[in-house]
């Protein structure tokens, strides 16, 4: 009857401006309001000026590690992507 | 009494109700429908404590006698507590807590806003602060009433029973006193003659996307306000008070 | 994203065949000696996943039923400083269960299969927590013995090899730094209060020594479970070595509180450099374990309770969610 659980919400926190939403763990939540309002309670204790992301994690696409080489091979071919196939003259800083 | 002093009776009744809440939602502890309702419920509850030290202290520190948050709270007989009935009442089950914070709060928050434009800096503060808190408690139990009201059957049928039951402490929270006439007058208190028609009109508003009914029934429980408990109140106290008062004088 | 990546029928090779490799199990032992953080999605032996469910599922459990003892003295704690703090360290319990079950979860077991299995008894938890607390020293002893028996272990888990494990651990780690002060402070409180007060933290203490530890688990030479997770990563000290470091570090710490620990056969052994201590009672331990412990049943007793009475409150927010999805839609 009611072993049918809530689903499972993934967190994402930026805890202040300037850097990137970082994933902090899942929570389970019946709605979307709730999912937010149980994350703020849970990663930030409610402090000022946090940012809070949640998705349902079944909406979530990731990438599949087995295929990783072929994902993010570096092409080794394509040597103009790497930044040592360019020439600094000298005297140009923080190049 | 002077208008002082009314000020320093008024913000420890302030105090009993933010303690008296407080304590029953920490009976709630291990005990919530899922554990993400325990860290709200925990937040809440600390929120409330934390309201009573604030106006504890405040009203200590106006006394002037020496007296700390810790006497107030541990050390005065029941009849001596000013807090509303609504408060005192037993948990229940969720779906009562969720109706008595709903009730509470909705007033609570008009109240504390009320407050922050008194003529009394401290504790126009002291409103500013705790009215971010309830305003988040507010809607944490407003969301749920509707869910619960608007969930299934049982559900409907239990927060329904929830608010008739607990409907008749609701009138005393409007009832002026000759503490809320004083910090009308004298402070530029809290109108709760506007404060219960605006009440009244939010929680139309919320019970009806709630699709409950708002109960009908007039007669009003009092005395809170003047120290007349219920017997609940008896045992919440002894519970609160039993170690200061077995081990007089010592430090925790 | 977790879970479905179990039950992705077609990708057998993420999923438990009992067919793994040599050279599977190799390159997997290869990347945890290299000190390189396993992911949910990564390939693991089965017993590595399994293992972990167990673990972390059973760190979970402990911080939530570990709420109950502490949370016993919520409405009697002595101050409102007190009963806040102590308020604020059972919340940080349920946050710490939150964390765990959720790690817990991207190895592909329901936070519900969990709870099942904790209800039913199936699902084991720290032995500390089946004792009473029948004063308020005890709250003082828990955090001062408990939670810093916990910090010893969980400390070295930040740097597990499982990454999201891992990564709760540090977060539990940095939230745990209070509690075990807190414990600390009320004790030193009662130890410098009056003759009832110093007394009341000595029964504490008698108490709750010999399960403190007990949390450390059994002599390593009993300990079935041991030799694999270090290989592994999942656990990075023995048995044996925690305890020790925790005998040492604590006594000193209740010599400073005029406290006597109870065992007549402390004594510090000058060249070793550590505390010599009596052989703890097993046969206490093992029937905590199973069940018989002085507060076992009430635990799960109060937990299925909680759980029972939410059923028509968790299936009502589900119900009201689907009708705001359908009104939505329409």
């Amino acid at each position: 009857m009611s072993q049918q659980e809530w689903p499972l919400y993934e967190v994402f926190i930026r805890t202040r401006g300037g850097l990137s939403h970082r994933h902090a763990g899942s929570l389970h939540a019946a709605d979307d309001q709730m999912a937010l309002d149980h994350a703020r309670d849970t990663y930030t204790r409610r402090s000022e000026g946090v940012s809070l992301w949640v998705v349902r994690s079944d909406r979530i696409v990731a990438s599949d590690p087995a295929e990783t080489s072929a994902f993010f091979s570096p092409a080794e071919d394509k040597i103009y992507r790497h930044p040592t196939f360019y020439e600094v003259p000298d005297g140009v800083e923080n190049l | 009494m002077n208008s002082g002093e009314a000020l320093t009776a008024y913000v420890t009744r302030l105090g009993d109700n933010a303690l008296i809440l407080g304590q029953r939602l920490v009976k709630l502890v291990a005990a919530s429908p899922e554990l993400e309702e325990e860290l709200a419920n925990a937040n809440f509850a600390l929120d409330y404590i934390g309201q009573s030290r604030l106006f504890y202290s405040y009203a200590a520190e106006r006394e002037g006698r020496g007296r700390s948050e810790d006497d107030l709270a541990f050390l005065r007989h029941e009849n001596e507590f000013r807090n509303l009935l609504l408060l005192e009442q037993p948990n229940g089950h969720f779906g009562d807590t969720i109706v008595r914070q709903v009730l509470f709060d909705a007033y609570y928050l008009a109240l504390l806003e009320a407050l922050m434009c008194c003529a009394d800096t401290r504790l126009a503060e002291i409103a500013a602060r705790a009215g971010r808190e309830v305003r988040y408690h507010l809607r944490h139990a407003r969301q749920w009433l509707i869910r619960l009201g608007d969930g299934t059957a049982e559900s409907h049928r239990r927060v329904q029973q929830s608010l008739d039951d607990l409907w008749r402490y609701t009138g005393e929270m409007f009832d002026a006193d000759e503490l809320d006439e004083a910090m009308r007058r004298d402070y530029n208190g809290p109108d709760l003659t506007a404060i219960a028609a605006s009440w009244r009109q939010e929680l139309a508003g919320i019970l009806a996307e709630a699709t409950l009914t708002m109960p009908g029934r007039d007669v009003m429980a009092r005395g809170g306000k003047q120290g007349r408990h219920s017997e609940h109140f008896g045992y919440l106290i002894a519970e609160l008070q039993i170690l200061q008062r077995s081990y007089p004088g010592a430090t925790w | 994203m977790y879970t479905q990546g179990l039950d992705q029928a077609g990708n057998k090779e993420t999923m438990t065949s009992g067919r793994e490799t040599a050279a599977q199990l190799a390159a997997f032992q290869a990347r945890i000696d290299a000190e390189e953080k396993i992911e949910a999605k990564d390939w693991m032996p089965d017993a590595y996943r399994r293992t972990l469910i167990r673990q972390i599922s059973q760190h979970a459990h402990s911080e939530i039923i570990g709420m109950q003892p502490e949370g016993n003295w919520l409405t009697r704690a002595p101050s409102l400083k007190r009963k806040a703090i102590l308020l604020a360290k059972v919340q940080d319990e349920a946050g710490h269960g939150l964390y765990l079950y959720s790690a817990a979860e991207t190895l592909g077991v329901s936070r519900d299969q969990m709870v099942a299995d904790l209800l039913s008894g199936k699902a084991k938890y720290s032995s500390i927590f089946n004792y009473p607390t029948l004063s308020w020293a005890d709250i003082g002893a828990i955090g001062w013995l408990v939670d810093g028996a916990a910090i010893m272990n969980q400390i070295p888990l930040c740097r597990c090899s499982y990454g999201p494990y891992a990564r709760a651990m540090v977060r539990v780690c940095k939230e745990e730094s209070f509690h075990q002060r807190q414990g600390f402070e009320i004790m030193l409180t009662l130890c410098r209060g009056t003759d009832e007060q110093r007394a009341m933290a000595q029964d504490a203490l008698d108490r709750f020594w010999w399960p403190a530890l007990m949390m450390f688990g059994p002599n390593d030479s009993q300990s079935k479970h041991s030799a694999q997770s270090m290989a592994w990563k999942i656990k990075r000290f023995s048995n044996d070595e925690l305890r020790q470091k925790f005998v040492d570090i604590t006594v000193q710490q209740a010599e400073f509180l005029g406290l006597k620990v109870p065992d007549e056969n402390l004594a510090l052994d000058e060249d070793a450099g550590h505390y010599r201590f009596s052989e703890i009672d097993w046969q206490e331990f093992f029937d905590v374990l199973a069940g018989n412990g002085p507060c076992n049943r009430e635990r799960i007793q109060k937990r299925r309770k909680a759980h029972e009475d939410g059923a028509w409150v968790r299936e009502a927010a589900r119900a009201y969610a689907d009708k705001i999805a359908a009104r939505a839609a329409a």
